[in-house]
């Protein structure tokens, strides 16, 4: 079984480029030239340098003793959270930036919707000095005034999406039109492993730093480079895609997806697309989607902002599909018990999308000498307005 | 023939193609609009079947994408409003839409259903040729629909030619890198690329569509093609309508007439 892209964009039934015409020429020009300039010494040279010099990495991977006692197995967490911008999302716009940059491309556009992703960007395009312009839904920037003005000082226009409801779908909506409209200079960076081929890969490929740093640093603690278990939480995937990419055809490593039920997968407050999708084509790529039976997209529901999304990457629709990925449906209480559970137990604050793969520990029944490692993709600072109001802070 | 050849074999002057979106302004509008359009005299109706995530579109066709899927509209119903279209107008009409919608109503089906109606080809801005080429072309073939697909300024000479082998009707000519009703007007640097696209000698015939308002640009960008394409511009004067079938009669005759 083939768990990577193949030659035509595609992850078994799933991703392709389904774009207007309009976004043809820039979408087929990152097409031919993404693998060779990624390759390119010079290139892997910046990246590196970046990723260790102005992220931080490689991010620990610490043993969380109090965690694993509690839980009866041996937990590592994947310090994603130490990230420069508080979350794994700088890994890739790292990378897209510097793709930018030898496309000739000087202004950058993305979607954002809990605001980490703008961050990540609006950051990288302060240091590079390209001009960024941020799509986020009307809704998203009254929920996240903090990372709105974040991007403000990093010197980034945010705008705002009022078209459908005003969240992440439509701030990526908008993102596109805008880039239908900016054909010529403008570099488009998607936040995560959707959109259309070579989006997926390329983002994978930039985040799976991730699952590269916990082989050789697991290999030093434990002596054996492959866990028995990788979780991570997937909005759209791409910590998920790199916590798993190395790992994929590793058949001994049990990888685990936890996608947001919101107030539960019945309720239909939900984002558990897994649970509630159909095959379906959104934002470019044929992947497993949440809609109606007439197939219009339906809004999503859950705490955490960053997994408020109706769709997932194509790669982890296949990865679901072929059974090489366990999904499992966390919802809003089970995160918010488990962000208090790593803060008590290990003093660490995660961000609410992680809190979510956090909570797969009580399902999962790890064995007493197996190893499960967690990918704590960001840090909890944004979320501590939520934090304070559920968990009786204040 | 599909009614669409038949349309530019005997074009007298430019050929008119209008889009509404389906269920807009009314749920039950859509078949007055289409009567009133061929009245008025367009040589093509385009019908938007409407999406909750319309990315080619700008707003005023969102708006009324939103609108009409608050009525309840979906591609099922459309066909049931539809389905006496052959008994009263012989204008042919595009179904114009994105990809998922139909997906889940089901390919065979829906052409099936478009056969049945009487419908004559299909837009659909996020079906990749590719795509098309490997797992639609035989079905639509076998339905006798048309896929019409579109070429920006940025499309290169080459892909041009690739699309222009693989079409029939016509080629939809985007006229600015933009969503719908973006801009209005057309530019010198506009013209030169009509101009260059018309050196081409293409064997299918191009429609100009994106900015046209009113006859003005409809003149003008159909002195470098066979015609011109009115979207944003009838969407708005649907919305603001009292009167449909007047003012889409009139609207259509100041056009063309
Ligand atoms: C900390 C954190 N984790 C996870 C996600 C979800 O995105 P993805 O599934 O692409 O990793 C986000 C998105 O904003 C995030 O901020």
């Amino acid at each position: 079984m083939k768990f990577n892209v193949n030659e035509k964009g595609y992850y078994g039934d799933f991703g392709g480029a389904f774009i207007p015409e309009m976004l043809y020429p820039n979408v087929e020009e990152l097409r031919l030239n993404y693998l060779q300039i990624m390759q390119e010494p010079s290139f892997q040279k910046e990246f590196h340098d970046l990723l260790r010099d102005y992220v931080g990495r490689p991010t620990p991977l610490f043993k969380a003793n109090r965690l694993s006692e509690k839980y009866q197995t041996n937990i590592y967490l994947k310090r994603e959270d130490l990230c420069h911008t508080g979350a794994h999302k700088v890994n890739n716009t790292i990378g897209q930036i510097l793709m930018a940059k030898r496309l000739g491309k000087n202004k950058i556009v993305a979607e954002t919707g809990a605001g980490q992703h703008g961050v990540a960007t609006a950051t990288v395009c302060a240091l590079m000095g390209l001009e960024c312009i941020v799509y986020m839904g009307a809704i998203d920037i009254e929920r996240q005034a903090p990372n709105v003005a974040r991007m403000r000082m990093l010197g980034a226009t945010v705008v705002a999406a009022q078209s459908g409801s005003k969240t992440l779908k439509d701030a990526t909506n908008e993102a596109m039109r805008h880039w239908i409209n900016n054909p010529v200079d403008t570099h488009y960076i998607i936040g995560s492993v959707v959109g259309p081929h070579p989006y997926p890969d390329m983002v994978a490929r930039f985040q799976s730093v991730i699952s590269e740093e916990i082989k050789w640093q697991l290999k030093e603690k434990e002596g054996k480079e492959n866990p028995d278990y990788v979780i991570a939480c997937v909005g759209g995937g791409s910590n998920a895609a790199g916590a798993f990419y190395h790992f994929l055809d590793a058949p001994e490593t049990k990888l685990i997806a936890a996608e947001a039920a919101g107030q539960g997968v019945a309720s239909g407050h939900s984002a558990a697309t897994t649970f509630l999708g159909k095959e379906g084509v959104l934002h470019g790529s044929r992947s497993l989607l949440m809609q109606t039976e007439d197939g219009q997209v339906v809004e999503p529901y859950s705490i955490s902002a960053g997994l408020d999304y109706p769709g997932i990457g194509p790669m982890h629709a296949h990865l679901f599909k072929t059974g090489r990925a366990q999904f499992f449906a966390i919802e809003d209480d089970e995160a918010l018990t488990s962000a208090l559970e790593l803060s008590q137990l290990e003093g660490i604050i995660p961000a609410l999308e992680s809190s979510h793969a956090l909570a797969v520990l009580p399902h999962l029944k790890a064995k007493k000498d197996e190893i499960v490692v967690i990918n704590l993709s960001g840090r909890g600072d944004k979320d501590l307005g939520t934090y304070m109001k559920r968990l009786n802070l204040i | 023939m599909n009614r669409i050849d038949k349309v530019f074999r005997e074009a007298k002057g430019p050929v008119l193609n209008i889009y509404a979106t389906a269920g807009f302004p009314n749920f039950d509008d859509t078949m007055t609009v289409i009567k009133a359009l061929s009245e008025g005299g367009a040589d093509i109706i385009e019908i938007g079947m409407p999406y909750s995530d319309p990315v080619a579109d700008g707003e005023t066709i969102q708006m009324a994408n939103q609108v009409s899927l608050d009525h309840g509209m979906s591609v099922a119903k459309l066909f049931e409003q539809l389905k006496d279209l052959r008994k009263e107008v012989q204008t042919p009409v595009i179904l114009m839409g994105y990809v998922n919608p139909v997906l889940q109503f089901g390919i065979e089906k829906f052409c099936q259903k478009c056969a049945e109606v009487g419908i004559d080809g299909l837009i659909l801005p996020d079906l990749p040729m590719v795509e098309y080429l490997e797992e639609y072309k035989s079905i639509f073939d076998q339905y006798g629909l048309y896929n019409i697909f579109l070429i920006t300024p940025q499309t290169s000479d080459e892909r041009i030619r690739y699309i222009d082998e693989h079409s029939h009707g016509f080629i939809y000519m985007v006229s600015s890198a933009s969503t719908t009703g973006a801009k209005t007007g057309i530019s010198e640097e506009q013209e030169a690329y009509f101009q260059r696209i018309a050196g081409m000698n293409l064997k299918n015939p191009r429609l100009i569509g994106f900015g046209i308002s009113d006859k003005e640009s409809f003149l003008k960008a159909s002195k470098h093609a066979s015609g011109a394409i009115i979207g944003s511009a009838f969407v708005k004067l649907l919305s603001k309508s009292k009167d449909l079938k007047k003012d889409i009669v009139s609207f259509t005759q100041s056009i063309v007439g």
